[in-house]
């Protein structure tokens, strides 16, 4: 099991997602959804579209403030989109993205922008009811906390920003592998000491 | 396990051993014979090094399909005791359902052609009738009919057959793992890691991505037909003849890794090979792989004086990353040093056989 931490900046490894500027599509409808920074990505792909207004009267726009405290809801609502809804945290954005897709044809276009997290939840409830890899865009803004799942307990740990941590379920002392399952939308988080129990190296500020 | 299960009816060939607790397990010395040594050279470095999966060397485990050794019974009492603790390690996405009765079939077939003194497929139309005498089970069921059997099809024929295995899907030009069973793995969660496509799975491997490893490998699998299966190596390093190196239970046994001295080396120290082998599946065109984990005690392969010597030399000199990523780094030092009693110098002989 190899321990030595990656930096944040290093070259990033095949399971890690890759993420491009959003890019306006036409298409019949437009899900949006964002939190903290992703706000401006979305303001700036509307701003370089050439149909902006129609790309809003189709669009549902659904929001979070960031895990840093991010809260750009005026910019996004000030769009006017057809829907807008602002959800105080992730899950409880989840309930009504579901109830969306229900009703989502082929032919929407999905643009999720902002934390790994919000991105990573999103898309898996996305690609649960078949849409292809292609009807979503993803862009990264502003926080770079991970969401991390114990690979011992299985238990989630959200907003992780040191490396080592400690697990929110087990309390086991984790590293954050450059791992990334899509299927739970999080990265794994395995043992730092089981081969020395207690000799823990000092955690570092990795995510913000 | 729930199955008429009766270990003990052909003592004299399978072995009563354990693989965790007071780990009785050992080889035969013909089995150490038959041991698959991977290393056909002095040094190790990733290569695809794909062949075809086609009936080698007599008494040698590349002699049938399936090699079921005198490991089988006991591997899987380990095998429905890993389960029982953690259901987890046996997943099959919705979709691959018809994938898990391919791959039933090409195990059931195989095995009652190959072995047809323990083994046993009747077939009327599709009700079957299949028996496994080592484990004591007869069952007669409706192939693709779910409800006929005590398990869904892919759990059912892994209950019953040596070796981590997880079945690929074929779409968008890659191969995605959406179904997997993994008991005796070498430190890869099965969890964490079914639904994600070639390159995602193999992502934490070090140095193989840029040497373009993988991109070879998924082209040449993405060709692979059926009835033509292939085979390669893949090894590493375990404390005690632990099959099941999860990294679910990994508190629970990395510490076996601080525990080797010069005097338990040879005994508490395997290599870990896994015989790894492809298989497209006819109705599914899905890819199954078979990745066979084969333990080989390091007093035991040093009777072999090739592979002392070879072992040796591989060990000393393996890159510091790839010791890193086997696990083994912290005691690689210890372990040369254990195997160079072994090695007196001479030349080896080209390839892995032990008497050549």
């Amino acid at each position: 099991m190899k321990i030595s931490l990656t930096p944040v900046d290093a070259p990033s490894i095949r399971s890690r997602p890759v993420y491009a500027p959003l890019e306006a599509r036409s298409a019949s409808r437009y899900v949006i959804v964002a939190d903290g920074e992703g706000a401006d990505a979305v303001v700036e792909m509307l701003a370089k579209a050439n149909d902006r207004s129609e790309i809003l009267s189709a669009a549902h726009v659904m929001y979070v403030p960031g895990p840093n405290g991010t809260d750009k809801t005026s910019a996004l609502e000030g769009l006017q989109a057809s829907q807008f809804f602002r959800a105080p945290t992730i899950p409880s954005l989840l309930p009504r993205l579901q109830r969306v897709l229900l009703d989502a044809h082929m032919g929407t276009q999905f643009y999720l922008a902002g934390t790994e997290s919000l991105i990573g939840q999103a898309e898996r409830e996305i690609m649960a009811t078949g849409f292809p890899h292609a009807a979503i865009q993803k862009e990264h803004r502003g926080s770079t906390l991970r969401r991390v799942q114990c690979v011992h307990c299985k238990g989630i740990t959200e907003n992780v920003a040191t490396d080592p941590f400690k697990c929110s379920h087990c309390g086991l002392n984790l590293f954050v592998r450059d791992h990334y399952s899509r299927r739970i939308a999080a990265f794994q988080g395995v043992n730092i000491d089981a081969e020395d129990p207690g000799k823990v190296p000092e955690s570092v500020v990795r995510f913000k | 396990m729930s199955l008429d299960f009766r270990p003990g009816a052909f003592n004299d060939f399978f072995k009563t051993e354990t693989f965790r607790d007071d780990f009785t397990y050992r080889n035969s010395p013909h089995y150490i014979r038959r041991f698959p040594f991977p290393f056909d050279r002095d040094e190790y470095m990733y290569a695809v090094n794909l062949e075809p999966h086609v009936p080698g060397r007599k008494g040698s485990v590349f002699e049938k399909t399936f090699d079921v050794d005198e490991h089988y019974v006991a591997e899987m009492i380990d095998r429905a005791k890993v389960l029982a603790e953690d259901p987890l390690r046996c997943q099959s996405l919705p979709h691959m359902t018809l994938a898990g009765w391919d791959t039933l079939e090409l195990i059931m077939e195989t095995k009652a052609r190959e072995y047809p003194e323990w083994f046993s497929l009747t077939k009327d139309g599709n009700r079957w009738h299949w028996i496994n005498r080592p484990l004591g089970i007869e069952q007669s069921f409706t192939f693709l009919d779910e409800s006929t059997l005590p398990y869904p099809p892919f759990e059912y024929i892994m209950r019953q057959t040596q070796g981590d295995w997880t079945l690929q899907d074929e779409r968008d030009g890659t191969l995605w793992m959406d179904a997997g069973i993994a008991t005796s793995q070498a430190d890869w969660s099965v969890d964490f890691d079914v639904g994600m496509n070639f390159h995602e799975w193999h992502a934490p491997v070090p140095l193989a991505h840029e040497k373009g490893i993988f991109d070879r490998a998924l082209k040449f699998l993405l060709k692979l037909q059926h009835g033509a299966p292939v085979r390669r190596f893949n090894w590493t390093m375990t404390v005690n003849p632990l099959l099941d190196t999860a990294p679910e239970t990994y508190p629970k046994w990395g510490p076996d890794r601080t525990t080797l001295t010069q005097e338990n080396m040879g005994h508490k120290m395997h290599l870990r090979v896994e015989l790894q082998t492809l298989y497209r599946l006819p109705r599914s065109n899905a890819i199954a792989f078979d990745i066979r984990c084969y333990l080989g005690k390091f007093e035991e392969l040093v009777t072999v004086p090739k592979w002392g010597r070879r072992l040796h030399r591989v060990v000393r000199d393996l890159h510091p990353d790839l010791a890193a990523y086997k696990g083994f780094l912290r005691n690689r030092d210890a372990m040369a040093k254990w195997l160079s009693q072994y090695d007196d110098g001479a030349p080896t002989s080209p390839g892995w056989w032990p008497e050549d």
